[in-house]
């Protein structure tokens, strides 16, 4: 028989020196008895310490995953802690896998004392109720904590690295920590009588819990589950516990018997309905009447009407299919992705992008969520015909020369049909109204090319395509 | 002769505060004067407890008291105090509605120009009204961190004046705390929607969260019980701080700035108040999967309506339906975290089951699906069969590497051996078949008829 006695209840380098030992002269755990000093003196007292711990030589390798469990286990309250994490090491040996079965009665036990133990510095970190001795710059603040396992020296450094600009003590019956303002200090632990009785802001305190709570709800159990009653007697709020209970039924009785008083000043009426301008010469007027447009059911689902932007009258219209994702949020239509893209051809095909109106042929984001995402969905000729409105009256307003017509939605919006792409692409088109029209491809469908050659090919199109636009723009700022 | 003297001094004060000029020797205005601040802080000024008590009460009905992951922050540097927890959160206490204590929850005013009818603070309500003053509510959340009864503060507002008005009284409490006092605890501030940009901005490079309420699971609701509100403002404003919160996350990837804009890392958050309105669990479910994907929001929380002091006539004054709020968390979380889309949860313009779990229900609606075998299922079948949580499915997928899970074995798996069983296949456990399709199956699973936690 081997006899282990340990520096102190939470000693696990001595454990993982002793353990270790052990463990390479093939000590079986059955043949180890382990101790606290101070502890069973009456049994160990006679007992020499055990010779094979002086030779310390040799390692073997356990799992990283023990090591952090068996470091908070250690800290548990049950007197067996030390066997049962050598027993566990014993099989690790020879077993490197054995961390994660789960299912395995060792590894359960463990891993249920090192989650006693977390929860327990956890419960100590939310229960711990400081009181203040002294006022202001002398104020040293006091807390008395009975925790359930040797966790002191484990929740300590929470309180350093929270509290670091006041002196403050945690007193408890094992072992009592002190921050002075620049160090951690632990002394021996001491009776509730040292700790101070009250603190000033109790009252105020308990105020605030017995305010905070809502009597319609009452849900002890729940509340017992995370706040067990054997915190109680350190908690300053819980001596209202009792009285709040008794009273909730009644309060929330009361709540719904008492009819609605009268309001002591006239309700206001909600303003009127703003009246809507249909005046359709104005885009401002437009813009705040399509913000409350229903005409399809997209508006639902999506954040905002995103409205046309640029010049009151400019000579070109760039019309693209719908907002995306990050238009729907911003407000702003061809700032996305989609909108970079575009913002890179118009550059380098010559067009000033200052001086051209930029709109969508459905101006809300039509989308199908996709966990966290959502995902782009073409609109159908419903949609874009309940939308056509808008694009007409703003074609009314800008009164553009020329009209850019980016992919099939907006191609079908401006020849009020469905129109081909390939078959009508960069040409100029006479539009009725005497106006012109190209086609070309929408930004989007560039960035969803799966091929890099292909990509760079269509680019080069997309740009030459708006060329045209360019030209255009350059003859009409020189008869300008 | 005691009436007279007071209706004496009363018909003074009178004189003076209408600036009559006193003749009377001996009565000096600087004395009287004096008299009626005496008075006015006896009578008027409220103390901060008062205060306290009211703006407390005001603030309950938000659920949210999150203190959870944000960054990695403490007073290490001894300027300044307080830190956070990041992961977990901490409740520093817990109220008998079984609701964690983690924030001080106040509002800044309970005055407010709006009239939702559901809402305690409502202009037409005849709740007792007050109003901290800035310097009150950092004093307060100090003195209350410093004894370690919160995490930090979660401010709100009635609105008063203007948007710009509130949001910039709600700010400058951040402010004040992080600028002047360094405090590095959690702040959650209340977004007003409309607030201007600047003021957005300012929120976020102070608080841990920001938060705007949608309220109501459906437009119209909305505009029948809060006709001052208006959803596309609120969406509006939910847009605006989704961008800036994935440009300060693309900041943060980033790393080439030294130090990127902060803003709100404990992202946004929004509330639904549930049984107010007659919309269905799918209607309030759709809109939640809305939200989280197009705002990315951290979390929706769902209000159970209850009874408010001075209630309108308007709304449904009984027991909030708190198990259909729980059974509401539930589909939330097989949104999140279990790869359930909402049609599958519940069907079109229906409710959930109250007396099983949705995951249960589904399951029984599926079951040519089950039995499945624990032994060599995938997690996202895993994740499906009823009992099992996101935990234990990770634990069964570690321990099948090495070892056959059996009957055994589920206890310390901590899976609810009575819910999983009809659905799984273990090495030494198999279901009959005549069980999973017996009608009577979900009979098992109903709770026995009790009271609905009052025991004490």
């Amino acid at each position: 028989m081997q006899y282990i006695t340990l520096d102190t209840e939470t000693d696990f380098d001595g454990w993982r020196a002793a353990a270790r030992s052990l463990a390479l002269h093939h000590v079986q755990p059955a043949d180890v008895a382990w101790t606290v000093h101070g502890r069973d003196a009456e049994l160990f007292v006679t007992q020499a310490p055990s010779p094979i711990l002086a030779v310390n030589e040799g390692t073997f390798n356990v799992s990283s995953k023990f090591v952090d469990l068996a470091r908070a286990a250690i800290l548990h309250r049950d007197p067996e802690r030390f066997a049962i994490l050598y027993r566990l090491l014993w099989r690790l040996k020879d077993n490197h896998d054995l961390m994660d079965v789960a299912i395995d009665p060792d590894v359960a036990l463990v891993t249920a004392m090192a989650r006693a133990v977390h929860r327990d510095e956890h419960k100590m970190h939310a229960f711990v109720r400081f009181r203040e001795i002294g006022r202001e710059r002398a104020a040293h603040f006091v807390a008395w904590f009975e925790p359930e396992h040797h966790i002191v020296e484990l929740a300590a450094p929470f309180f350093a690295k929270r509290f670091a600009d006041m002196p403050w003590s945690i007193l408890t019956p094992d072992l009592c920590a002190h921050w002075d303002g620049h160090s951690l200090s632990f002394t021996p632990g001491v009776s509730k009588s040292e700790a101070p009785g009250e603190d000033r802001l109790e009252e105020t305190w308990r105020r605030y819990y017995a305010s905070i709570f809502n009597p319609a709800r009452l849900k002890v159990k729940a509340m017992q589950k995370e706040m067990p009653k054997k915190y109680w007697r350190n908690l300053p709020e819980a001596s209202i516990i009792k009285p709040l209970i008794e009273d909730a039924e009644r309060m929330t009785g009361a709540m719904i018997a008492n009819a609605a008083t009268d309001p002591h000043k006239p309700q206001k009426r909600p303003e009127a309905l703003m009246i809507r301008t249909t005046a359709a010469d104005d885009l401002e007027a437009l813009r705040e009447e399509a913000a409350h447009c229903r005409a399809c059911p997209l508006y639902k689902d999506a954040t905002q009407t995103v409205f046309g932007e640029g010049p009151k009258h400019a000579n070109i219209m760039l019309v693209g299919e719908q907002p995306g994702d990050k238009e729907d949020l911003a407000g702003h239509p061809f700032v996305g992705p989609a909108g970079q893209m575009l913002d890179r051809a118009l550059e380098e095909a010559g067009v000033d992008r200052k001086r051209v109106y930029v709109t969508n042929a459905v101006k809300h984001f039509k989308f199908v969520p996709r966990g966290k995402i959502r995902l782009h969905q073409k609109p159908n000729t419903p949609e874009i015909k309940a939308c056509r409105q808008w694009y007409e009256r703003e074609l009314a307003v800008v009164q553009p020369d020329l009209v850019v017509a980016m992919g099939a939605t907006a191609a079908q919006s401006v020849f009020g049909k469905i129109t081909p792409i390939g078959k009508t692409r960069g040409r100029l088109i006479d539009l009725p109204d005497g106006r012109k029209a190209l086609v070309t491809v929408h930004p989007s469908y560039l960035l969803r090319l799966p091929d890099p050659e292909a990509k760079v090919l269509e680019y080069q199109r997309f740009v030459e395509d708006l060329k045209i636009v360019a030209g255009l723009q350059k003859k009409a700022a020189r008869a300008a | 002769m005691a009436l007279k003297n007071k209706n004496q001094r009363l018909a003074h004060l009178f004189m003076v505060c209408s600036n009559i000029k006193l003749t009377a020797a001996g009565e000096s205005i600087e004395l009287v004067l004096r008299q009626i601040r005496q008075l006015n802080q006896r009578d008027f000024k409220m103390d901060v407890q008062r205060k306290l008590e009211i703006l407390a009460d005001a603030a309950k009905y938000d659920a949210s008291c999150a203190s959870s992951g944000t960054e990695k922050r403490d007073s290490s540097d001894r300027k300044g105090m307080g830190s956070t927890a990041p992961g977990m959160g901490i409740c520093h206490s817990y109220a008998p509605d079984g609701r964690c204590i983690s924030l001080l929850k106040v509002l800044l005013t309970n005055a407010c120009n709006y009239d939702c009818l559901y809402c305690v603070n409502r202009a037409s309500s005849n709740v007792p009204r007050a109003r901290f003053t800035v310097e009150e509510v950092v004093k307060l959340t100090l003195d209350f961190y410093r004894r370690n009864y919160i995490e930090g503060l979660f401010l709100s507002s009635g609105i008063i004046r203007s948007p710009d008005y509130t949001m910039e009284q709600v700010v400058s409490v951040a402010r004040k705390l992080r600028e002047e006092h360094h405090f590095r605890g959690y702040i959650h501030l209340k977004t007003i929607p409309e607030a201007d940009d600047a003021l957005i901005t300012e929120a976020g490079k102070y608080a841990d969260r920001l938060s705007i309420n949608i309220e109501m699971p459906e437009e119209t609701s909305l505009q029948q019980f809060a006709p001052e509100k208006d959803v596309r403002a609120i969406r509006r404003t939910m847009g605006r701080l989704r961008l800036k919160l994935d440009e300060a996350e693309e900041n943060r990837a980033a790393k080439t700035k030294a130090r990127p804009q902060r803003f709100a890392p404990a992202g946004q958050s929004t509330q639904m108040i549930v049984g107010a309105d007659s919309a269905s669990d799918h209607t309030i479910l759709h809109t939640s999967s809305n939200l989280y994907g197009s705002y990315k929001l951290r979390r929706v929380y769902y209000s159970a309506f209850s009874p408010i002091p001075d209630a309108s006539r308007a709304l449904p004054l009984v027991q909030p339906p708190l198990l259909r709020e729980h059974r509401l968390y539930q589909a939330d979380w097989l949104m999140r975290f279990y790869g359930f889309d909402v049609g599958e949860i519940v069907d079109d313009s229906a409710m959930l089951p109250l007396d099983i779990d949705p995951k249960l229900a589904w399951a029984l609606r599926h079951r040519d699906r089950f039995p499945l075998d624990i032994n060599r299922a995938s997690r996202e079948e895993l994740l499906r069969v009823p009992g099992f949580g996101t935990k234990a499915v990770e634990r069964i997928i570690a321990t099948r590497r090495t070892t056959t899970i059996r009957l055994a074995d589920l206890a310390r798996l901590h899976v609810p051996c009575n819910k999983a069983l009809p659905f799984i296949v273990l090495s030494d456990h198999r279901p009959s078949p005549h069980r999973l399709d017996a009608a009577g199956l979900i009979e098992r699973f109903k709770p026995k008829a009790t009271q609905l936690g009052f025991g004490f």
